[in-house]
């Protein structure tokens, strides 16, 4: 392996951390980036890959994407998923705790870390549960998880209803220095609602969530951040006023960052239509107002990235009633093209657009990725930003095929992907 | 074809009918020309005729290739159908179909002692065994020629003919 | 989006629900409800319309009531009926719904007839058929979940017709648990497209759902205001769970503020008439005076329900 050499060549290589954004040629040697530009002395590759006419960037970094190991194979494995996510580009994702069982437990966090690896694909950096079996009732063993590889605690979608306890939980957490991540979703408004609380759900007969339920949470989390000064990430914002929130906090000096999962960058409750069992997510799809509030606030920086929250569910659990449907859409391999629409329809560049999906999440997780500095582990996405392709299911590596963009036409195909100097996807 | 004259075809059927019908019997006429030609017969024939009018749409035997009709009027029989004499009245008599359609409605509303048929013109092409008792008049039709009865705002009845494609419709 | 109710050359193959129905087809339905009225009159009350077709009551939530006049309309157009009552969760019992739905298809099912508790159940049946080339199987939406009550609709216009005649010069008024109901969604799109110019919604906040306005109606939540000068009142049911579910402190206090009693009535126009889709919670939503009174036309609703879906079958059933 250390004497693997790839050149690859003529692209455009676009490193948003570092400001890098020139048509050259990327060199790659012992799994790391060697140079750009000029080759090194000595220079002979063993493989040379033509990048002219594509973009090449660092892999990207996702930040949720459900794996569904432990517990749920039925709807996805590790194997399906970990290609699904080198198919889309994806060099480092964060999974979330909701396993089964949950990740409360340091064994079984080595042992997701040790198949992961086993499979020489992206680099998975799993969430711990916030509380024991995710009950929101006892700490988990922080140290331990951490110890274990664990990069940040969350409680997922499980509801923590006793405030006391969050607040001992962020207290703890900011003790050790340990990342909070969570979803700002008041356990009891909306109970039981489907659809976001607005003419859809009235007129489909949903129940229905308010966007009450999102802004509530977020005035308690932000409220116990100033208070116990920990470290929080706030998950998959989806209201206009939610948004604004944000903003108001982190202009009065708040540190907390926050990201959308990026179906609902571009869709809204109308989407629905007829029950359509595929628009059935958490948080669930918001009104226009949202929409253009969640589009218009990636771009100022108010949100700080974007994921995939990638959730593969098996077609069975989709084809029932709306209220009945598993929640989650597959998205690893709709995160590039989906943020390339994005930032075209928003008029952001090419390099602020990546920014979101790797430099930025890259420093949420506190890790050194994200970015092509010399000397960095060479996880490299290369693609074209003009290639078109459809969304139907024979194109998806993962087992989830639930995505409402099926059968739409999207711009952005990857054409290699590369983790520690290895080609691990070739279209 | 010289179109048929309804109003020459309606005394020549009354003719026929006076003096062969009972006193008593009933005159019902399938919607919408049936029922104008069994007015005027009511009108011309002596005798006790109570009216009556019957919409078949329900009874059809084409209803799983082309529907319910869209203007559908109420079948309306005020009588008791249980042991009357029935004189079942029809502008123009085809396949026979729309006339076993009226018969077997009205066995769903009591067995008549006798059921007869008035048609104010044959113009052959049967595909059921029904004849008339009473026909104004008889003519040949062309299959793709179909034969429509009009009442002007005087009452007065007139023939009119439209030429389709295909085979016209059922009667 | 295609309507999934009507095909290419828009003809009624599923009646869903009565959003998005133009108007003309909602007419056609209460103009041929008429002729099957009489038929109920008569000694042999049967037409030989739907001889040889099977129609099965698909029931996932219970209700004797609106099974028995399907069941009857069903009959009466000379149809086989089949019904089955599957419970709360089919899933439960390890057959998903769309399996059933295939199982009992291949059993050469003409027509089903679905109540279900979750909203949007008929519509995944239908697009189901359509997408496996079965759309010559019909679904009637018999109830599904708060979405849509299709056919208590159709029957609500057609007894508001019936007696009023015109819907361009009435004023409406829908009073209780809006919330909850799929009656009233029905009865509102119905109303709507009919060209009626006020509808009006009567309940408290916790009755009535978000952005109901832009369904077309009035808000209202004092039902004085609400009901004064009405055409047509429809009463509607409220069940026990309310008060559970903090919408409401008791049924007392609901009839006190809503219920319908004489007095209350005579705020409307002298000649308005009383509905409820029933089945009612006589001293709850309604006075009995009222309910057994000369204005209401709640028994007459009943027999036209009847007519109204011998209509809707046999429009779907027909070629």
């Amino acid at each position: 392996m250390a004497d693997v050499k790839i050149e690859i060549r003529n692209g455009r290589i676009v490193d948003p951390k570092h400001g890098v954004d020139r048509v050259a040629t990327l060199y790659v040697a012992a799994g790391k980036v060697a140079a750009i530009g000029a080759a090194p002395a000595g220079w002979s590759p063993t493989r040379t890959i033509d990048a002219k006419g594509l973009v090449v960037a660092p892999g990207l970094v996702d930040l949720s994407a459900r794996l569904r190991e432990p517990g749920f194979e039925y709807k996805a494995t590790l194997e399906s998923e970990m290609l699904a996510a080198v198919a889309g580009g994806v060099t480092s994702l964060a999974c979330p705790p909701d396993t089964d069982p949950p990740l409360d437990e340091p064994g079984l966090v080595e042992m997701l870390k040790h198949r992961a690896r086993s499979l020489n694909q992206a680099h998975v950096y799993p969430v711990g549960a916030l509380t024991v079996g995710l009950k929101g009732v006892e700490l988990t063993e922080m140290g331990e998880l951490a110890e274990a590889g664990c990069i940040a605690f969350s409680q997922s979608e499980a509801p923590l209803v006793d405030t006391q306890v969050l607040l001992r939980a962020m207290q703890y957490a900011s003790t050790f220095g340990y990342r909070v991540w969570l979803r700002p979703q008041d356990p009891h408004l909306g109970r039981g609602g489907v659809a976001h609380d607005a003419e859809v759900a009235t007129r489909l007969g949903l129940a229905a969530i308010p966007a009450s339920a999102e802004t509530i949470a977020l005035a308690t989390i932000f409220a116990l951040v100033r208070e116990t000064g920990a470290s929080v990430h706030v998950c998959r914002l989806s209201t206009a006023d939610g948004v604004a929130m944000v903003a108001a906090a982190k202009k009065s000096g708040l540190a907390v960052t926050c990201d959308v999962a990026v179906h609902h960058l571009h869709l809204c409750d109308n989407d629905i239509g007829w029950f359509d069992a595929l628009c059935r997510l958490v948080p669930p799809l918001r009104g226009t107002r949202d929409r253009a509030a969640l589009r218009a606030g990636l771009a100022d920086g108010t949100i700080d990235a974007v994921c995939s929250d990638h959730s593969p569910v098996d077609d069975d659990a989709k084809q029932v009633p709306f209220a009945e449907a598993e929640p989650g859409a597959t998205g690893l391999e709709l995160l590039l093209p989906l943020t390339l629409k994005w930032a075209a329809e928003n008029k952001v560049g090419l390099p602020d657009a990546l920014a979101r999906i790797t430099a930025r999440p890259a420093a949420i997780l506190g890790l050194d990725t994200g970015h092509l500095g010399p000397g960095q582990p060479a996880d490299i996405c290369i693609f074209d930003p003009q290639q078109s392709w459809t969304v139907i299911p024979s194109a998806l590596a993962s087992q989830g095929k639930n995505t409402p963009f099926l059968g739409l036409e999207l711009a952005g195909r990857v054409r290699c992907t590369l983790v520690a100097g290895q080609v691990v996807h070739e279209d | 074809m010289p179109l048929p004259d309804a109003e020459r075809a309606l005394a020549d059927l009354a003719d026929r009918m006076r003096g062969a019908v009972a006193f008593d019997a009933k005159f019902v006429g399938i919607y919408s020309g049936g029922a104008w030609v069994a007015q005027r017969l009511a009108q011309m024939i002596p005798g006790e005729h109570m009216l009556g009018y019957i919409d078949v749409s329900f009874y059809r035997d084409d209803f799983n290739r082309t529907g319910l009709k869209p203007a559908l009027k109420r079948t309306e029989i005020s009588f008791p159908v249980d042991g009357a004499t029935i004189v079942l009245v029809d502008d123009v008599l085809y396949t026979g179909r729309s006339v076993r359609a009226a018969i077997n409605e009205l066995f769903d509303y009591g067995r008549p002692a006798r059921i007869e048929l008035a048609v104010l013109v044959d113009r052959g092409g049967r595909e059921l065994p029904i004849e008339p008792t009473y026909a104004g008049a008889r003519l040949a039709v062309a299959e793709n020629i179909s034969l429509a009865l009009a009442r002007a705002g005087d009452g007065a009845l007139s023939f009119s003919a439209e030429t389709s494609a295909s085979k016209a419709a059922d009667a | 989006m295609r309507n999934p109710q009507l095909d290419a050359e828009g003809r009624l193959v599923h009646l869903l629900t009565l959003e998005g129905l133009p108007a003309e087809v909602i007419v056609r339905i209460l103009d041929a409800a008429v002729p099957f009225a009489s038929i109920s009159e008569r000694d042999v009350k049967k037409v030989p319309l739907l001889r040889g077709r099977s129609v099965f009551n698909l029931f996932f939530e219970n209700s004797t009531r609106t099974r028995t006049t399907f069941e009857i309309a069903a009959k009466r157009l000379s149809a086989d009926v089949i019904n089955l009552n599957i419970g709360a969760s089919s899933t439960s019992k390890g057959e998903t719904l769309l399996d059933t739905v295939d199982n009992l298809t291949a059993m050469n099912a003409d027509m089903f007839v679905v109540r279900h508790a979750e909203s949007g159940a008929p519509h995944l049946i239908a697009a189901h058929l359509n997408r496996t080339g079965r759309s010559h199987v019909h679904v009637v939406n018999a109830g599904d979940g708060r979405h849509a009550h299709p056919t208590q609709g159709l029957l609500d216009l057609f007894t508001i017709r019936h007696y009023k005649h015109d819907f361009r010069r009435l004023t409406v008024a829908i009073v209780g648990d809006v919330l909850h109901s799929r009656v009233a969604r029905s009865l509102i799109h119905g109303l709507t497209t009919l060209g009626t110019p006020e509808v009006r919604v009567v309940g408290p906040k916790t009755l009535l759902p978000t952005a109901v306005q832009a369904m077309g109606v009035q808000v209202h939540h004092d039902m004085r205001s609400g009901i004064a000068g009405c055409d047509v009142v429809v009463m509607l049911r409220l069940q026990n769970e309310r008060m559970k579910g903090a919408l409401l402190p008791s049924a007392g206090e609901f009839f006190k503020h809503y219920g319908l009693t004489p007095g209350k009535l005579a705020l409307a126009k002298p000649d308005a008439i009383v509905m409820h889709p029933g089945p009612m919670n006589r001293g709850v939503e309604i006075d009995s005076a009222v309910a057994d009174g000369a204005r209401s036309v709640i028994l007459p609703q009943v027999t036209f329900g009847i007519a109204v879906r011998m209509a809707v079958m046999s429009m779907l059933a027909g070629g």
